[in-house]
């Protein structure tokens, strides 16, 4: 008689480790779970109208709510997109595209350490750049002397930017690499100069992949607190412009949070609710707009019209009939 | 999805698929006008010398087939011909290639690429719809009016004989196509810049028997309006398709000649021992 197979030990340990293996999934999942469970069962009770549209409201007063840090973080966020974008993509671009040698080598590295600085590091670094610049000032500085030696909306921002930048950066370079040569030599082919194929081939083909990135990206730095205690400060009143000190949505958590009033840990958990869902919504939105990118050709698709590339590879237009 | 799988008929083939190195090709042996014309051009990669010395004509409005065991230099000559070696890093070429009257280096490599289409191994559509396919070419290089567009890709469909299998889905992603209806894309992609010469580098090699028939069909139907130069592992599909064949070993030119005299009478022992499968 043969023994049988699998034999009885193998059976054992593929039992063992399916077990284990299961139970780490479920413990990572139901921390997530636990914790957006919470949140929410927290939050979403302390939440009502005024929650959006109130100024905040001194202990004891009933109502208020913290509309100012909400404007105040989407203010600070636009602001960090417009500065961490922009330098990522471009940067990635470069790297993907164009940059071979020591040179990307030193960039890509850079960009991972920049990546690994503690945040609040960064907010030292630009605390001591914008808030602090009577001390040295910049050219910058001299230039703006509103925007600098203050807190402000814009030392905020610019702390936020400069932590989107690898993360923007990377991603965009990884997807861009990812896309299979094939379709550079394919655009080529066809006469296409190399912009041409980068932006109407290549970035189409990894745009899913970048607006994912760059999502993650401003999640990320949507709840940063520690750069922003130094740069935006906080603000219990409308912040107008870029250059006065505002309230934001995690410096509030944290203030409302280590306080010693029930109402106003009610108001921080909705306000980390409010933040989460924020992130949340603004994902879905953007996945939706890009996944109908390839499928559905003529929606959504940010044309560029093709005479203007071809400014830049200095081709002249013929047109034939 | 609904698939009807019918058995395939080669009677539906418009040319019949055989080797065609039998028959009497009355054009062969009339005198033909070179489209390239290379004079004594090596090809390095770095400091490995992929192709040696080669000196040969490619004569126009002809299907030249070029053969050989892999990595031989067929797929690197291809590219040296539309200047697509140059996307490698620190590869160059000496010697000189002519296409026309003009040495390719005084080509901007756009207007040359346009001129000289080229086809890959892989079917590579662009993550695009199959229409914006089609229309890629034309738009990037402004060479159709915007009223013209839909006339002038509905009719690149039908020379690439794919018009009737696309026709209810133009604006469905490329990709939902088979992989040999991919390709067959990428050649009426490649036709639609309207190109004196295609270059085709092993077109079948990823398909099954029946698209590979197709395509060769198409190249048939091709092959008196556009100068094609394909290269092949297969030496059947060689026999099959080829005006000329060129016989590739290590970088140089074996043997250049018509097909039918090539696969008939080689002239050189190597060329013979490799179409008759003595090694290869």
């Amino acid at each position: 008689m043969s023994k049988p197979y699998p034999p009885t030990y193998k059976k054992v340990i593929n039992v063992v480790m399916l077990t284990l293996t299961g139970i780490a999934a479920l413990l990572v999942v139901s921390v997530l779970l636990f914790i957006l469970g919470y949140l929410v069962w927290n939050g979403a009770r302390s939440l009502n109208l005024n929650f959006f549209t109130k100024l905040p409201v001194p202990v004891g007063e009933k109502g208020g709510g913290m509309a100012n840090a909400i404007l105040g973080t989407v203010k600070l966020l636009t602001l960090a997109s417009a500065i961490g974008v922009p330098i990522g993509l471009l940067g990635g671009i470069y790297l993907a595209e164009f940059g071979k040698g020591p040179f990307s080598f030193a960039v890509r590295y850079t960009t991972d350490l920049l990546n690994g600085v503690p945040s609040i590091v960064i907010g030292i670094f630009v605390y001591s750049l914008i808030v602090l610049p009577k001390l040295h000032p910049s050219l910058l500085a001299r230039l703006f002397p509103s925007y600098f030696g203050h807190f402000s909306t814009f030392a905020g921002g610019v702390a936020l930017g400069i932590m989107m930048i690898p993360i923007a950066l990377r991603s965009t370079d990884d997807f861009l690499r990812a896309v299979p040569n094939t379709l550079r030599e394919g655009g080529l082919a066809l006469g296409a100069s190399k912009a041409q194929t980068i932006v109407t081939v290549i970035i189409p083909a990894a745009m899913h992949g970048i607006v994912t990135g760059i999502m993650l990206d401003v999640a990320r730095v949507a709840g940063e607190t520690a750069p922003l205690l130094f740069t935006a400060f906080g603000n219990v009143f409308w912040s107008h412009g870029w250059n006065g000190p505002t309230a934001s949505l995690p410096v509030v958590i944290f203030n409302y949070a280590i306080s010693p009033y029930t109402d106003w840990h009610r108001q921080a958990w909705a306000a980390g609710f409010v933040l989460l869902s924020g992130i949340f919504l603004t994902n879905i939105v953007a996945r939706l707009l890009v996944s109908g990118k390839g499928s559905r050709s003529r929606s959504y698709r940010l044309r560029i019209p093709m005479a203007a590339l071809d400014l830049f590879s200095g081709k002249r237009s013929r047109v034939r009939s | 999805m609904a698939t009807t799988t019918t058995l395939f008929d080669l009677k539906k083939l418009k040319h019949a698929r055989t080797a065609r190195f039998g028959d009497p090709e009355p054009m062969d042996t009339e005198p033909w006008v070179p489209a390239f014309t290379i004079d004594g051009m090596s090809f390095f990669y770095d400091d490995f010398q992929a192709l040696h010395d080669l000196t040969l004509t490619l004569p126009t409005k002809r299907v030249t087939g070029l053969i050989g065991p892999s990595g031989c230099g067929k797929s690197t000559f291809l590219r040296t011909l539309n200047r697509m070696y140059e996307t490698v890093p620190k590869a160059y070429m000496t010697g000189t290639v002519r296409f026309g009257e003009v040495s390719i280096s005084d080509f901007s490599p756009t207007i040359l690429r346009r001129r000289v289409g080229m086809v890959f191994q892989k079917p590579s559509p662009f993550p695009k719809s199959i229409f914006d396919n089609i229309a890629y070419g034309l738009r990037v290089n402004n060479l159709c009016r915007k009223r013209d567009l839909e006339d002038k890709v509905v009719e690149c469909l039908q020379r690439a004989v794919l018009w009737e299998e696309v026709k209810d889905k133009l604006h469905e992603p490329a990709f939902s196509l088979s992989g040999g209806q991919q390709q067959r894309l990428c050649i009426a992609r490649a036709l639609a810049v309207d190109p004196d010469v295609l270059l085709l580098d092993e077109p079948c090699s990823a398909l099954d028997p029946i698209a590979t028939a197709k395509i060769e069909d198409l190249i048939f139907d091709l092959r008196r309006s556009c100068t094609i130069i394909i290269v092949t592992h297969n030496m059947l599909q060689a026999a099959r398709i080829s005006d000329y064949v060129g016989f590739f070993l290590q970088g140089e030119l074996i043997e250049f000649d018509a097909a039918k005299k090539m696969f008939q009478f080689p002239s050189n022992k190597l060329t013979e021992d490799y179409i008759t499968g003595r090694f290869g």
